[in-house]
Parts: structure tokens; sequence; C-alpha cells
């Protein structure tokens, strides 16, 4: 083998015009989709959250792989691992931070909170 | 452009890009930090309007369609750059700065809308936090649009070589990040704050 297939084999990945069209508009249709959905008000609140966070999950991966090409390069996947790392901090970082803070206003409640809140979500 | 690079130019690309993607990572993290903020303060609005009062979800559907296409012409701008056609990438960068910029205007008047109301970063927990994360993306759209200018500049001088086709390929990398993003500041911050 000669270098030049070498080099080649490793090219970094560029798409092409069909993968960008086809992520660019799955992008617009999961926007106005979930925009419309909250503007009609399609659902209860809460299986509305879940709705649109999902939505916003599924473009976020048509857009690292269509527009960030994620998951295309050759062994060994460095992007991928750098990817994975950032994702779990991500998740320990937001999550971590909303458990021990809604935590920390549950049992910071004045009286007057409190019976809201037992009203509201025990329904006493 | 595997004929024109040799073996020892092209391993340097691979690890200046690699070493962008890392950046790109850390900076995925500092987002995190100001949407678990921003997640933790959205009901603190101390008396004041909430963002269901605030914000007009029409105008922001506009700012994200708006920046989704500029993600796209700089995917097609980046295509033109691997097909070495000087004009054509000139042309499609210069689209995707002026939507860019288009995005900037909107965001700093429905800031500048905000401020004139008394609504401004001072008035609650949840304006802060929206205001802190809001804005850093703004910096970092405004950053990217110089870096355009920059590199756009570049080109119409140096033309296609490696090097003005690797800045561009980072650049790329760095506009599309954005509108990664974005898609998390749209959904959290405008979709859920109105649902």
């Amino acid at each position: 083998m000669n270098k030049r297939a070498i080099v080649s084999h490793h090219e970094p990945p560029t798409g092409n015009l069909a993968s960008y069209t086809l992520g660019f508009v799955l992008s617009i249709a999961l926007t106005v989709l979930a925009y419309l959905l909250v503007v009609n008000h399609s659902a209860m609140r809460h299986t509305l959250l879940v709705i649109i966070i999902v939505m916003a999950l599924v473009q976020f991966l048509v857009q690292l792989i269509f527009f960030l090409h994620l998951g295309t390069e050759t062994k060994p996947r460095w992007k991928l691992l750098a990817f994975g790392f950032m994702v779990m901090t991500v998740a320990i970082l937001v999550f971590g931070s909303l458990w021990i803070m809604d935590n920390l206003n549950y049992h910071m409640m004045s009286p007057a909170e409190e019976n809201t809140y037992l009203h509201d979500h025990e329904g006493l | 452009m595997s004929k024109s690079l040799s073996l020892a130019e092209h391993e340097n690309n691979t690890k200046t890009l690699f070493g962008f993607w890392t950046y790109l990572m850390t900076d995925c993290v500092l987002f995190a930090s100001l949407f678990a903020a921003f997640a933790v303060l959205r009901n603190n609005t101390y008396g004041g309007p909430s963002g269901k009062e605030l914000f007009s979800l029409h105008f922001v559907l506009i700012e994200t369609i708006i920046l989704l296409v500029s993600s796209y012409t700089c995917g097609l701008a980046m295509l033109a750059v691997h097909r070495r056609d000087k004009r054509a990438v000139l042309l499609l960068f210069a689209v995707t700065f002026a939507l860019g910029a288009a995005f900037l205007g909107m965001e700093l008047s429905e800031f500048h809308h905000l401020a004139q109301e008394g609504n401004s970063w001072r008035r609650s927990g949840f304006l802060s936090s929206f205001f802190t994360l809001v804005g850093t993306h703004g910096l970092h759209i405004a950053t990217g649009l110089i870096w355009m200018v920059v590199l756009l500049v570049q080109v119409a001088k140096k033309g296609l070589t490696t090097n003005t086709a690797r800045r561009l390929t980072l650049l790329s990398m760095f506009w599309h990040f954005l509108d990664v993003i974005w898609i998390f500041i749209f959904t959290i911050v405008y979709l859920v704050g109105a649902a």
C-alpha cells in the first residue's frame, strides 16, 4: 500500500449534500412540531414536557450525526470517548444540582409554603 | 485534498480537529452549569414576571429557524471547501454571516425590550440566570461572527490552502455546536417556560 491510500483512509468525514439536507429538514420538522405542540397545549403539562424534551434529545442526535459527523471516525474513537465523558459530566452536574436544590427547598419551607405543598402534592 | 497533504501534515490536522473537539466538549460543560443554574432558579421570580408572561414564542421560533438555516448554509460552505470552490465558499459563508448577524440582532432586541420594561437581570434570580445563559450563547455567536469575517478575508487573500481549509473546518464545528446548544435553550428556557 502506498502512503496516499493510508491518508485517504483517515480523511476526516465531511458529509454530503444529501446528509446535510436530511439533517436540516429533520431539525426544522422537530423544532416546528415541538413549537406547535406547546402553543396548542396538545397534552397535559407533564406529558407535554416529557415529549418536548425527548424531541430536543432526538434533534441533538440528528445534528450530532448529520452536522458534526459524530460516530463516523475510525478506531480508536477518541471523539466519541470525549463526547461520552462530556455527557456523563453534564448529567451529574444538571441532575445533581436539581436534586440537591429541590431537596434543600423541600426541607427549608416556611409553614405557609408547607401548607400549600401538602395541599398540592399530598392531597391533605 | 489527500493528494496535496503529506502524511505528517495530515496527522497534524487530525490532532488539531480533535483538540478543538475537546474544547467544544468543555464548553458544553460550561453551558451545562448555566443550564443547571437556570433550572434551579426557574421559579425564583421574586414576585416578578415568569417566562410565560415575558417570552414571545413566535419571535423565538423565527430566531431558531434563522440559526438552523445558518447551520445548514455553513455545512454547504464546507462541502464547497472540499470541492475547493472559492467563490461558493465566500458566498455561502457570507450568507451564514448575515443569518448569524440577524439572529444576534433579534436576541439583542429581545434583551433590550426586556430591560426597557424593567425586567433586566436585576429583577429576579430567574432573570439573572436567563440573561447569563442566553447572553453567554449570544457572546459565542458574536465571537463566531468575528472569526468568520477574519477567515473570509484570509480566504479572499490567500485562497483555499491547507491552512485556511483547516481553520474553516474548525469554525464550522464551532457554528454547528452553537446550534446544538440553542436546541436546549429553545426547549428548556422557552418551550418549557411557556408549557
